[in-house]
């Protein structure tokens, strides 16, 4: 099994949940992060004041999926987060050890 | 007697207005600060509601209209707890000197003025303060520089028109240009000097927290201010129109000089301009209400939204933390407003071909509001700092003092202040 993370802009969160419905997913969790990569941060004035924030708005996409599904599900993430710009995040896989359903007790791909 | 009711019924609406205007002046600074001393920042504006509510009945309107002390000060003493105040010794209800309204309205009014210019200094020591020291402070500040100078301009001493500047020219400080936004402003300044910078001032991110609060704040205030200014026509007559016209089209003005300051200067017309524009717009008017035209309201709002936007960022060059600008709001705009009086009053301004005598003592009262102020704040503050002290500890202020001091927290989550490296005037 393997979990797909991805970190995306927060405005593609829309498109990737839908495509990934599309794609079959059945479940995932989102999390509000904040982050930054190539693009830095931005600038914020208050009063006459500019802040250099570093740290900017990101949304986190995790997603449990089968070994086999793993690469189709990380094309789908990407293709559905992409704008081309800087900044649109990262994508990775992690490989797990095991995964449980807590109502059923259920363990590894049966889990899923 | 047949009272003036119109008068009493408007008197009534503008005290209750102006008392409103503390909470609102509550969420205007509350939003500007940082999550984790939000609370501490609206209990000093509730809490200087508290101290001088209760002061202001035992000697606050005594010291401010009581039996005149050397042109400086009212006799605490004369109507201590308003013995006299609201009754004559036939039982009969004492009637106001500004209008056929029972007097005791006039306490209700002026109670209200006192509190929020207590309150307004509060902003320049955010995030940092002892509460008590604060409590106190409110007091004592109340009792030997607010009421001073409350009788000094309106009760008949020094810088009223019955004073020796009188001679020249009547001065005019309409709602409180003076007493209010001057007085608080200059004592700001020395608060932000003697208390000291926050940890990380200039360096660390001090970002509001939350802009609908600010914006809601000062919507609140601006609605007050109409009791602040038409109020202090002490009638419902052509002045206190006059006066909410004035406060309006002056407050529009300076919001527009701000946004387009900050657009040229800065390149975005932000909601904390908008929100500080309206607030300058409202203190340079305050003196001003009842002698320029709306016309000229336009031209001094104008002028205090720029010159506010522009002073603002003088705390960062200068190195003292008037941590929600004070002084770039209230001591800049209450200066202009009361100095532009000399040149916008329709009956005696220097524009109006009244010559200079008015713009002279405009000056004069100014100046020496700020030199009272400045003096006496400094004696209290450092007092402070000797025996109670005005600091909390560092690891007090940078957990929160919400929870340091008050042992609360505002939000389940509280904004850390690590997503931003670097601040710039």
């Amino acid at each position: 099994m393997k979990l797909v993370t991805g970190v995306i802009q927060p405005h593609r969160l829309d498109d990737v949940k839908s495509a990934l419905e599309a794609a079959g997913i059945r479940g995932m969790t989102v999390s509000e992060a904040s982050g930054y990569g190539r693009q830095k941060g931005h600038t914020e004035v208050y009063r006459g004041a500019e802040y250099t924030v570093d740290l900017v708005p990101k949304v986190r996409v995790e997603v449990l999926v089968a070994d086999e599904d793993a690469p189709t599900v990380v094309d789908v993430v990407v293709k559905a987060a992409q704008t081309g710009r800087i900044g649109d995040g990262k994508v990775w896989t992690t490989a797990l050890d095991d995964v449980v359903r807590v109502r059923t007790g259920e363990h590894g791909d049966a889990a899923l | 007697m047949e009272w003036d009711t119109g008068a009493a019924a408007w008197m009534l609406t503008s005290a209750s207005l102006v008392l409103l205007m503390t909470p609102g002046l509550a969420l205007f600074y509350g939003g500007m600060v940082r999550g984790k001393s939000v609370l501490n920042m609206m209990m000093m504006s509730f809490g200087a509601i508290g101290v001088v509510g209760v002061i202001y009945v035992l000697w606050g309107w005594s010291m401010s209209y009581g039996a005149d002390v050397g042109g400086v000060v009212g006799n605490p003493f004369d109507q201590f707890g308003l013995s006299g105040t609201l009754f004559d010794d036939a039982g009969a209800a004492v009637v106001s000197p500004l209008g056929n309204y029972p007097q005791v309205i006039d306490v209700a009014f002026q109670v209200t003025f006192a509190i929020i210019t207590v309150a307004l200094i509060s902003g320049a020591i955010a995030d940092r303060v002892k509460f008590g020291t604060w409590m106190v402070f409110a007091g004592v500040w109340a009792t030997f520089v607010y009421f001073p100078m409350a009788h000094m301009v309106w009760g008949g001493g020094l810088l009223s028109a019955d004073g020796p500047f009188g001679s020249i020219a009547a001065p005019i400080d309409f709602a409180g240009g003076t007493v209010v936004h001057i007085n608080a402003g200059a004592a700001a300044l020395v608060l932000a000097i003697v208390v000291g910078k926050r940890k990380g001032f200039g360096t660390e991110p001090m970002r509001p927290h939350n802009l609908t609060m600010v914006m809601l704040g000062a919507a609140l205030l601006w609605f007050g201010w109409f009791g602040f200014n038409a109020g202090s026509a002490f009638g419902a007559n052509e002045t206190a129109g006059l006066a909410w016209v004035n406060t309006t089209s002056a407050t529009a003005a300076a919001m527009l000089a701000w946004l387009i300051t900050e657009k040229v200067r800065d390149g975005s017309a932000t909601s904390l301009g908008g929100a500080s524009g309206v607030v300058a717009g409202l203190v340079a008017i305050t003196p001003a209400a009842g002698s320029v035209s709306p016309v000229g309201a336009l031209v001094l709002g104008a002028v205090a939204g720029v010159l506010s936007a522009l002073a603002v960022g003088l705390k960062y060059k200068l190195g003292f933390d008037d941590s929600l600008d004070v002084v770039g709001v209230h001591l800049v705009s209450g200066l202009w407003g009361t100095v532009a009086i000399g040149f916008l009053a329709t009956e005696t301004g220097l524009f109006y071909g009244g010559g200079a005598a008015q713009l002279a003592v405009q000056v004069i009262i100014a100046v020496i509001a700020v030199v009272f102020s400045l003096v006496m704040t400094t004696i209290i503050a450092l007092v402070l700092k000797a025996t109670m002290g005005w600091r909390i500890s560092e690891e007090a202020e940078v957990g929160g003092i919400d929870l340091a001091v008050h042992s609360e927290s505002a939000y389940e989550t509280i904004q850390q202040g690590s997503v931003a490296k670097e601040i710039r005037a």
